[in-house]
Parts: C-alpha cells; structure tokens; sequence
C-alpha cells in the first residue's frame, strides 16, 4: 500500500489474520454530512448483514424519510431513534454488530457535533481503532481533529482516515494524497501506533468491502481488509497484573473467593500478589471457574481466586503484582471530560467510580482546560458540558490505579454528581501527585477521645467566615480569651498570620485561595486531632472550600461562623485600607469589590456586628459552644 | 428435555469467551451493587444464556437473586414446562407473575389485539411485578442486535420512578465503569446480553450445552396461515376464521412469545448444528416473526419508554 510515514507512526496493512482474529471494536466518527452512516450501512450491507424483512423497512424509510433519491438511504438503517430520524443526525451512540469469515466486529456510530462530544467518547472508550471520516471536498476540518484528539485522549491507538465521497472528487489520487499530507501533519501530535488512509465511497461502495477499480493509483487495502487484520491487542496480558475485586464469593463456610475480570497481566496459582491498599501480600491457591480450577488467567478473563492467607479483602480493592505496584495515593491528576450541563467546580465533592469501588473525590484545581479544535491550553476556573481540562484530584481515602496511558482498564474513572446520580463526568489518571506508602498507618494508642477526656472539652475547629473588616477576627480573639479562662486548650489560625508563613507562596487568585484554604484546614485538623478547639479566622469565600474543611473532621467538629456583616458597613469601617485601594482598582480579586463571596447556607452560628458589639457577638458563641457540648 | 446434540468441538473461540466475561462481569457488577435484583425469565433461548452466565457468575455459590417470568397466559405449553423444569434443576427460585387485572378483564391476544394485550399483560404486568417486590434492578436478556431503539440502550439503563425510559437523556456509559447509583423508587434495567448477536446465542447454546425449548427445533406440528405467518394453535382458544385449517407442517420457532403472536418458519432444522447453518444462510431478522413489532419501525421504541423490556 502507499506508504506514509513519521516518527512513531507506522502505517499498517491489512496483511492476512491468522484464522481467528477476536472481536474489533471500533467506533466511526464523522460530522453529519461526512457520510458516516452511510459508511456503517454499506457495511451491514455488504456483509450481508442485512436481512429481507429489514431490508423492505429500509426501503419503505427511504422514500418517507430519505435524501437519496430512489436509492436505498443507508443512514436510515442506524439512525434508530425516531428523534434521529426526523432531524438526520446522530445523537447517540449505536452499536452495530457485523462479522465476516474473518472477524466479528462491533461497530459505536457516535455523533459528530461539538455538542456530543461526550458521546463519540463514550464509543471511543471501548474501541480499539477508529475510523475517521473525511468528506473528500472539503478536507480536513476543524471537527477533524477534535475527533482524533479525542481519540487520542480516549488511548485509541489505530485509526482508519477514510477519505469519503472520493467520487464526487473524480476519484482523484492528488486531492487524496493532499488530505492525507494535511492530516499527517496535524496528527504527528497524538499518540497514535497507526494511521491508514484509504479513499472511498461508501454511496457506492468503493473500496469498502470491494477494491474499487476506479482508483488505479491506489494499492493499499479495503477498509474492510484493513480492520479484519488489524492487531487490536493492548498488550494487557504483557502489563502487569491487575485484578480489581468485584464480588466476595462466600457461598459457606469452607469457601471464601474473590470474582472479578483480570484488568491487566496473568495470574497463575501459586503467584505471590498483594492487596495494594494494604499492602498485605499472599499467595493465590486456586483460579475457580465453572468450567473447573484454571492453571493461569489472563486479562479478559473473569474467574474467581481463592488466597492462602485470611488477609482482609473486599469489594473495591485491587489485587497486583508486588513486583509491580499499582500507584495508591489520594492526589493525583488526570484528564476530565465534563459531560452534563451543571459545570464542574473545583472544590465541590463527587462520587468518583473507580475499579470496583466508589470513593468521594473533589478537584483540588483545574490546571487547565483544552480547547478541542485548536487544542491550546486555557486557564479556567469550571469545566462546562463537553469540555476538557487537567485537573488534580484528591479522593477521601487512597485509590489504586495505573496512568491511563500505561492501562486503560485501571487508569480510567467516571465522575458522578452526588445529588443526581447523574453521570457527570469522566477521567483519565496522568499521574499521581504524592506517594503514599504501603504501610498501615500506626495505630496510635492515645486518640482524639483520650485527649478530649484528659482536657474536659471537646475538640472543634470554629471557623470565622465574613468579608474583610466583619469582624471576625476581633470576635474570634475575644472567644479564644473567654475560652482560654475556662481552661480550653487554644489556638488562633488567621489570614494574616499564616499567610505570613506557611502560605506565603500563594496570591489570591481562585486556585490560591483554594489552596490557601486547604492548608489552613489541614493544619487545623491536626490541631482537632491533638484536642485543641482551633480558631480560624479567613475571608474563605467559597462555600465548596469550607465543606472541604468541614469533610477533614468528624461530625460536629466544625462550627460554621458566620460573621455577617453588610458589605457597607465593612467598606465604611475598613480597618486597613483595604476597600479604599480595591475600589481604586490596585488590589484586584478583592472579595465584595471584584470577586464573589458565597455566604454559608447552613452556618452553625450566624453574628452580625452592625447591630451588636464584638462582645455580645463573642458571648453568643460561647453560649452556642456549650449548647452543642463542646464545653463542659 | 432438549440437550444440544454431540459434544463441543473445541474450545469457546476468543470471541464467545470475550462476550461470556463480559456478561459475567454485569451480573456480578449488579448482584455487588443492588439491594435487590431479580433476573427476567422469558424461557427462550436468550434466557437460557442469560441464566447459564449467571450460574457460572457465582459458583460455586447459587445466583443471590431469584428469576421472575412474566406469564401472560398465552405462552406456549411447551415453554411453561421448560420453565418449570430449568427452574427445578438449578434450584433456583422462580416468581411468576400475571397481571390479574388483565385476566379480571379478559385482556387477551386474540380479542384484545397484540398491542393492548402486550401492554396489559406483559409491560403493565412486569411494572407490576417489580413494584410488587420491590426490585430495584431487573437483568433483561434483550440483545443490541436485535432492533434500531435496541441498539441505543445502555447496558445499565436508568429507569426514573415509574419505570419510564428517557431514551434522549440516557447516562453516557464509558470502559466498564458503570453507574450503579439510583435514588429510592428509581431502577436500573440490565442487559448482560446486549452485545451478543444471535448466532452468537446459539453458537454459544451448541457449545455449553444449554437446555432450549423443543419449538426452537422443526418438528411437524399443526399450523395455521394467518396474513402470510404460520401460527400454531397451542389449545382449543385461538378460533379458527372461517376458511382456516390445520395443517402438519415442518416447522420451528426463532423467536418465542406468547403462542398466537409467533409465527413460526418453515424449517427442517432438527439440531442445533441446523439451526446454526439456516441461521447462516438467514435472510430475515428474527423478530420478523413477531407480530407485536411490525405496526411501525419506531414501535419498539414506543412500547420501551413504557416500560416494555
């Protein structure tokens, strides 16, 4: 066939399969007038895959519904949904499943508009190659590559440039080889093992199934040759060994086994392995199938293991290999598609499903978002429907997982909105942020209750939330002297003193702040955990940051404080300054004058200092303080 | 009882052994994830494959959720009697359920029509059912293959309160990550089988030795013509029209349903190994046999945001 290549890119043939060649998935993905169903219907066709009585429906469609003419309107045969049929588009991913002696194929038809980016990467999820669709007449497009990064994001590794509608073009060998010239430069960029160009027709069948004789300057493969000897391994048996538990067989008392599908590598009976949240290594006694004990599994294959040792198993963990560790941290980064309307918040927390389990997880920041047509980097602060950004994570308690670029089955996760179950996102993990060991955490034999016994009061952090000159810090210091006279183990965290020291690397952009307050609150979690009550005095706008805070400690340990005081009365008094220069315009991101403050919703104790002094304001705290026992 | 004939050839190809983890993945995902499953019976032969996946899901342990047939009283005697029988064999509980509605108010296929008796006796009547026992997640065997709607819905396919279908909102289903959460009163449709075709069903029947309905296999049998379908007349309560008569003909089942809504086809497939060779050399779809499909293409579509499996 005609070669093309560079750097890393191979171009492949459709060279002979051996007898059985495994399924292909692939997707197809195109924009509306590329020709992409046309495309899938010439297949089913051609394959014989369609049937007589399907075949008078098509027939009957196509007059009613049709833009062919008296031809057979191939896009009517999957374009299922009565909604799609009205509009001719594609708006959902379909699958078709067509086979030849070869191969078995399965076919997601995603949709090509911006707007269902979500779902052509919900067929790229699961598909070992995609074929891109060109429309011959107009070249490469924008659509183009937002297709392939996609693609590329999603790990496909082949991808199939069909150059479609090559008859409308005089089947001209020129005008094919400028696409594909066009093409390569572009998508030297993505990571792609392969890409193979092939004129067709998919109207008229060239080249699809059928070598065309119209295009003697081409010498390269059908598409469908192509994709029955196209090599669609991962290489997951080559990577190590990966086995997220799905489900504790315990039928009796004599059997306690561990279901799952291998993700990656093989497992053999008598392989050592470990849990890797634990780190807890054993043994593997027995591959139990209902087809009898296995002497190894491979990746794909769904068995259940039983362990030589009582080690402490449960749905969600992850058994490996322990030459060859999963990451398991609680920070890391990874690339998010956003998929429903309500933006992503950095801050906010989502139940993230990853491997077998569903953990709590937030965006700690969002590095960047990724425009898909020009694939620039931008700032932003949320990820909108169908966007894209890098984002780093952190998750309630350390997940084990590969990069998605190393193991698609261990470095993916899906992101879902905690109120309406709804599916809202999905990721892909780049890198873990921070290790985390493997080692227990030492159980310690004095804990928060002995130390809260020991200082006759309970443990809080009372978090002072208002705009700058509220107050908060006057009333918070008159708290920690009455609190101090009762014998209250105390300590004062304020903007100004931590941002002094330990934040001092940090501004006040969005992110900073977020930053800021995410170390101010773990700071005052290991003060709660040594039995202290921890004033913290900080602007903290942002409703998502104070939960965050609130979620660092136990219930009832966060005392929500909301210092309200009316924007003008903190502009009138404006202790340093500060409201007089923002208005001037040389502070920027000031909160009330150019930057948002989100008051509590459900403040524990709510002050409001124009209408009382700091200390009527302090005693009502106290008074609120014994109420809810946090002293004696 | 029918046992596929002679002994499996070799070894499942990668191809079934790929189809049979994935779908043993599904039904352990939901038995993990759900209060309270229940796997649809419908006894035909996807039922079949359905049931023997989920028996080799969990052993050595049994299936943690019972099997529910939907009996609208017109299935063919031969499918009630396999039921019965399969259900016996594994040890295995069976609910079954019919609308008693319906039957109070004689809903039937013959007087009534397919459309308002499958919308009384099967789609209320499995509505019924599953609020009756307060499933929370219902395997269907329906495949992707099968129909143009079908090919559309996700293997977890949300149902809101209600049992309603919202085929323009459905959850975006990436890897195989599946969103199992679902508020109080929702459900979750599953269909371990949707990325099977049907030779795959069959091919995968012949291959594991699972027991199917004798109809699946021609034999003669009284049929009557009926607007070009050959019905057979299972009992004495579908009338014969003036005209009509009975005639032996060898013939068999693809598709099962209740019996004066299957038509069969012309066939001397007496094997499995038949079967897979007609089907080979097939030229209609299986569902062509299906009265309740054809009023109109977007039918199914119809009868699945209400409820329909």
């Amino acid at each position: 066939m005609t070669a093309y290549s560079h750097d890393r890119v191979t171009v492949s043939s459709g060279g002979p399969g051996g007898p059985e060649k495994g399924l292909l998935r692939f997707l197809t993905c195109g924009s509306v007038d590329d020709g992409k169903s046309t495309l899938i219907g010439r297949l089913l066709y051609d394959t014989k895959l369609i049937l007589e009585d399907q075949l008078a429906a098509l027939e009957r469609d196509s007059r009613k519904h049709g833009t062919t003419g008296d031809d057979i309107d191939f896009a009517l045969l999957v374009d299922g949904l009565e909604a799609e049929r009205e509009q001719g588009i594609t708006i959902d991913v379909a699958y078709r499943f067509f086979s030849t002696p070869r191969r078995a194929f399965i076919v997601a038809d995603t949709p090509g508009h911006e707007q269902y980016t979500r779902n052509m990467a919900t067929g790229a999820s699961n598909s070992h190659a995609a074929v891109i669709l060109i429309d011959a007449r107009k070249g490469v497009l924008t659509q183009t590559r937002r297709h392939s990064y996609i693609c590329s994001l999603l790990g496909i590794r082949h991808v199939v440039l069909a150059v479609n509608k090559i008859d409308l073009v005089e089947f001209s060998g020129e005008r094919f080889h400028h696409i594909v010239g066009d093409y390569l430069g572009f998508a030297q960029a993505l990571a792609f093992s392969s890409i193979t160009p092939i004129p067709v027709s998919a109207r008229y069948g060239d080249n699809v199934t059928t070598r065309s004789a119209r295009m003697s300057w081409y010498d390269g493969p059908t598409l469908i040759e192509h994709l029955e000897g196209l090599d669609a391994s991962e290489g997951l048996e080559g990577k190590p060994f990966r086995f997220p538990v799905q489900w504790v067989n315990r039928p009796n008392l004599d059997f306690r086994g561990f279901s799952g599908t291998v993700a990656s590598g093989v497992v053999r009976a008598g392989d050592r392995v470990i849990v890797a949240a634990s780190g807890r290594e054993t043994t593997v006694a027995r591959i139990v199938t209902a087809d009898g004990d296995l002497p190894e599994a491979h990746a794909g294959d769904a068995v259940t293991l039983t362990l030589a040792d009582e080690v402490d198993v449960a749905r969600g963990d992850m058994l490996a290999e322990p030459q060859a560790r999963p990451e398991v941290v609680d920070q890391f980064a990874a690339q998010v598609l956003w998929m429903i309307d309500e933006p992503m918040l950095p801050g906010r927390s989502y139940l993230m499903r990853i491997g077998t389990q569903y953990v709590p997880a937030r965006v700690t920041s969002l590095k960047h978002k990724t425009d898909v047509n020009t694939l620039e980097h931008m700032a932003a602060k949320t990820l909108g429907l169908n966007e894209i950004g890098l984002c780093n994570f952190s998750t309630a308690t350390p997940v084990a997982f590969d990069a998605y670029a190393d193991n698609r089955e261990t470095g993916a996760f899906v992101l879902i909105d905690r109120f309406t179950n709804a599916t809202a996102g999905a990721g892909m993990i780049a890198f873990g942020l921070r290790r985390a060991t493997n080692i227990h955490r030492q159980a310690l034999l004095v804990d928060k209750a002995a130390r809260a016994r020991m200082n006759g009061h309970r443990p809080a952090i009372l978090w002072f939330t208002g705009l700058s000159g509220s107050g908060k810090s006057t009333i918070a210091n008159i708290v920690e002297r009455e609190l101090h006279a009762h014998g209250a183990h105390t300590y004062m965290l304020d903007g100004d003193n931590v941002r002094h020291g330990l934040n001092r690397d940090l501004g006040f952009t969005d992110a900073d702040r977020v930053e800021n307050i995410r170390r101010v609150g773990e700071v005052a979690r290991l003060f709660v955990d040594a039995g202290a009550i921890v004033l913290c005095s900080f602007i903290s706008p942002f409703r998502a940051e104070r939960r965050m805070v609130r979620e660092l400690v136990g219930e009832g340990e966060f005392v929500e404080i909301h210092v309200d005081t009316p924007l003008e009365i903190c502009k009138q008094r404006d202790p340093k300054g500060l409201y007089a220069r923002a208005i001037e315009g040389k502070i920027k991101n000031f909160t009330g004058i150019d930057s948002p403050y989100e008051s509590p919703e459900h403040a524990e104790i709510v002050v409001d200092t124009g209408t009382g002094s700091a200390e009527d304001a302090a005693q009502r705290i106290l008074e609120a303080l014994r109420q809810r026992q946090v002293l004696g | 009882m029918t046992r596929a004939s002679g002994q499996p050839a070799h070894a499942l190809s990668q191809h079934l052994k790929r189809l049979e983890a994935e779908s043993i993945g599904i039904i352990r995902e939901v038995a993990a994830e759900f209060r309270n499953p229940v796997m649809l019976y419908s006894i035909g032969k996807d039922s079949g494959v359905m049931l023997h996946l989920a028996l080799k899901a969990f052993y050595p342990g049994k299936p943690p959720f019972p099997l529910l047939h939907i009996d609208t009283g017109w299935k063919f005697r031969d499918m009630i009697r396999h039921r019965d029988r399969i259900a016996a064999r594994h040890g295995v509980r069976l609910l079954v359920h019919t609308n008693p509605d319906g039957l109070a108010r004689g809903v039937n296929p013959i007087a009534s029509g397919s459309q308002l008796h499958t919308q009384v006796m099967k789609t209320e009547a499995l509505k019924q059912a599953l609020d009756k026992w307060e499933f929370d997640a219902a395997f269907g065997g329906a495949r992707r293959d099968e129909e143009k709607s079908r090919a559309k819905e996700r293997v977890f396919s949300f149902r809101s309160a209600g049992h309603v279908w919202d085929p323009r909102n459905q959850r975006p289903e990436l890897w195989s990550l599946y969103n199992t959460r679902i508020a109080k009163g929702e459900t979750i449709r599953v269909f371990p089988l949707s990325n099977w075709t049907e030779l795959d069903i069959w091919l995968y029947t012949r291959h594991e030795q699972i027991p199917v309905v004798p109809l699946y296999f021609a034999a003669p049998r009284p049929v009557i013509e009926r607007d070009g379908l050959l019905i057979m007349r299972d009992d004495e309560r579908m009338p014969l029209e003036p005209g009509e008569r009975e005639q032996v003909r060898m013939v068999r089942f693809r598709s099962l349903g209740c019996y004066p809504l299957s038509a069969a086809i012309e066939s001397n497939a007496a094997t499995l190994d038949d079967i897979i060779e007609e089907m080979l050399i097939a030229r209609t779809s299986e569902r062509s046999g299906r009265l309740i499909d054809s009023d109109e293409a977007a039918s199914m579509e119809k009868k699945k945001r209400e409820g329909y499996f």
